[in-house]
């Protein structure tokens, strides 16, 4: 978890090493991390190191600024890509019960699911929208500045292993149906149904250097605002205020808020325990 | 020593061990303390709800971005790894468990320990796995104090014990010489 390197005698040259490898990997790059939180970039970073049995970071710096390769595979250890389907049921029991009813009054609506990572939560939305009978009258984006994870997520294919799990959300999320009328498994995996994601666009986006891309009824970016720093959190709230239609709806993750974001009297709280919010109609 | 946070890591066990340390620390006790209790993905609300009951100190679940403050019980959310940043405040994660954990101790530890330094109390009590032995030690090689709770008057002695065999802590006490301890060490 942490490398011999690095203890308390050296941890300002730490400091030190961290910041050139960010600016190094945005010049480079392009990829912005200046602004995620200090604590877990460095647990990833020393992380990485042990695993490449690289012995400081200043040689790491060398090896991701020569070798694209090599930095694609650091990317990966970068982003957090745990998620799971129907991740807090409670909150999609609540979309179920607060905001469908509304959506149901639209003819077409868009609905952008922001940091998607490898999907879970994109067929999560899909079955709940298809099973309200809304799913043909919306179009989804989905993005992530991963690729690779993109790749899964378009695929739909996931570990039979964590089925169990997810049909234990699905019902706690009150699911109408049965989980498995959506996937076929083969071999240790599952498979979704391609008619679920024949609604989403899954596209490459940063939250962090790119801009507005589109205007949207729902935008749903959920634990990925912890890993940014406070002002990189407001700046992303603000990128989330401006492509919301006035009375659009911002899903953020249970542990994330707009509280004290500079944005918080430009949306009302739909449910505070869930973290769902409605852009006001000034 | 002038210690600027103490940091706590239990799991089975470690409910009434904290039922007996925390009021003890009386209110103006001058340092924050950071928790992480395994209590699996169950909402902390109704045992932070009972702490406070019976704490003359704010026990609260930690917040991300939250400033650290001294005065206050910060006990880690449910499901999510609880890290402390360089500038003092909470941070987040819904990385992988680690020790089976999600929060785990080890990840609370080592970010303590390079946040805090020599001025932090590294702090095992009962409980039934591994986890935090490694962070107690970063916490030790970092300058930091640490305490092990007497495995023989834990509830779990797993934990404990996992954290002897890789750390020589300063202390080793029974549950009810604990916050006595610790109010000792806070007070310069």
């Amino acid at each position: 978890m942490t490398n011999g390197a690095y203890n308390e005698t050296n941890a300002d040259l730490l400091n030190i090493e961290m910041q050139l490898l960010m600016e190094a990997i945005f010049l480079r790059y392009g990829y912005d991390f200046r602004n995620y939180s200090k604590a877990h970039i460095r647990r990833r970073v020393l992380h990485h190191l042990s695993m490449s049995l690289i012995p400081n970071v200043t040689m790491l710096l060398d090896r991701i600024l020569r070798d694209r390769d090599f930095f694609s595979n650091f990317l990966d250890d970068l982003s957090i890509n745990v998620t799971e389907m129907f991740r807090d049921p409670e909150f999609y029991k609540s979309l179920k019960y607060n905001i469908i009813p509304k959506l149901k009054t639209y003819a077409y609506f868009k609905v952008w699911h922001a940091g998607c990572s490898t999907g879970e939560e994109v067929y999560s939305i899909a079955i709940l929208l298809k099973e309200e009978g809304l799913l043909d009258r919306c179009q989804i984006y989905a993005t992530d500045f991963n690729r690779k994870v993109l790749e899964t997520a378009k695929e739909g294919v996931y570990q039979k292993s964590d089925i169990e799990q997810y049909d234990k959300n699905y019902v706690l999320s009150g699911g109408s149906g049965k989980l498995s009328d959506y996937y076929k498994s083969r071999y240790g995996s599952v498979i979704f149904d391609k008619n679920l994601s024949s609604k989403v666009v899954f596209a490459d986006h940063n939250l962090v250097t790119d801009n507005v891309f589109a205007e949207v009824n729902m935008i749903l970016c959920r634990n990925v605002l912890i890993y940014f720093e406070k002002n990189l959190q407001d700046r992303v709230i603000g990128l989330f205020y401006k492509s919301l239609v006035p009375g659009g709806i911002l899903c953020l993750g249970t542990k994330e808020s707009i509280k004290f974001s500079g944005y918080e009297n430009l949306f009302e709280v739909v449910d505070e325990k869930q973290k769902i919010y409605k852009r006001k109609i000034l | 020593m002038n210690y600027k946070a103490i940091v706590i890591g239990t799991s089975f066990g470690g409910l009434e061990a904290l039922k007996i340390i925390l009021p003890g620390l009386g209110k103006e006790f001058p340092v924050p303390v950071i928790i992480v209790l395994h209590i699996g993905d169950h909402s902390n609300d109704t045992f932070i709800n009972y702490m406070n009951s019976i704490c003359p100190l704010k026990v609260t679940e930690a917040e991300n971005n939250e400033e650290i403050k001294p005065g206050h019980i910060y006990f880690a959310p449910p499901n999510y790894h609880l890290l402390i940043e360089p500038d003092f405040t909470f941070s987040l994660s819904t990385e992988e468990k680690y020790n089976y954990s999600r929060p785990s101790i080890d990840i609370l530890f080592e970010s303590a320990a390079w946040a805090y330094s020599k001025n932090l109390i590294g702090i095992i009590l009962s409980g039934a796995n591994s986890d935090g032995a490694y962070g107690l030690k970063l916490i030790k090689e970092f300058g930091g104090m640490t305490l092990v709770q007497n495995p023989c008057s834990a509830t779990s002695p797993t934990m404990p014990r996992a954290a002897l065999k890789m750390v020589l802590p300063e202390y080793r006490l029974k549950l009810e010489d604990i916050a006595v301890k610790l109010v000792e060490l806070t007070n310069g």
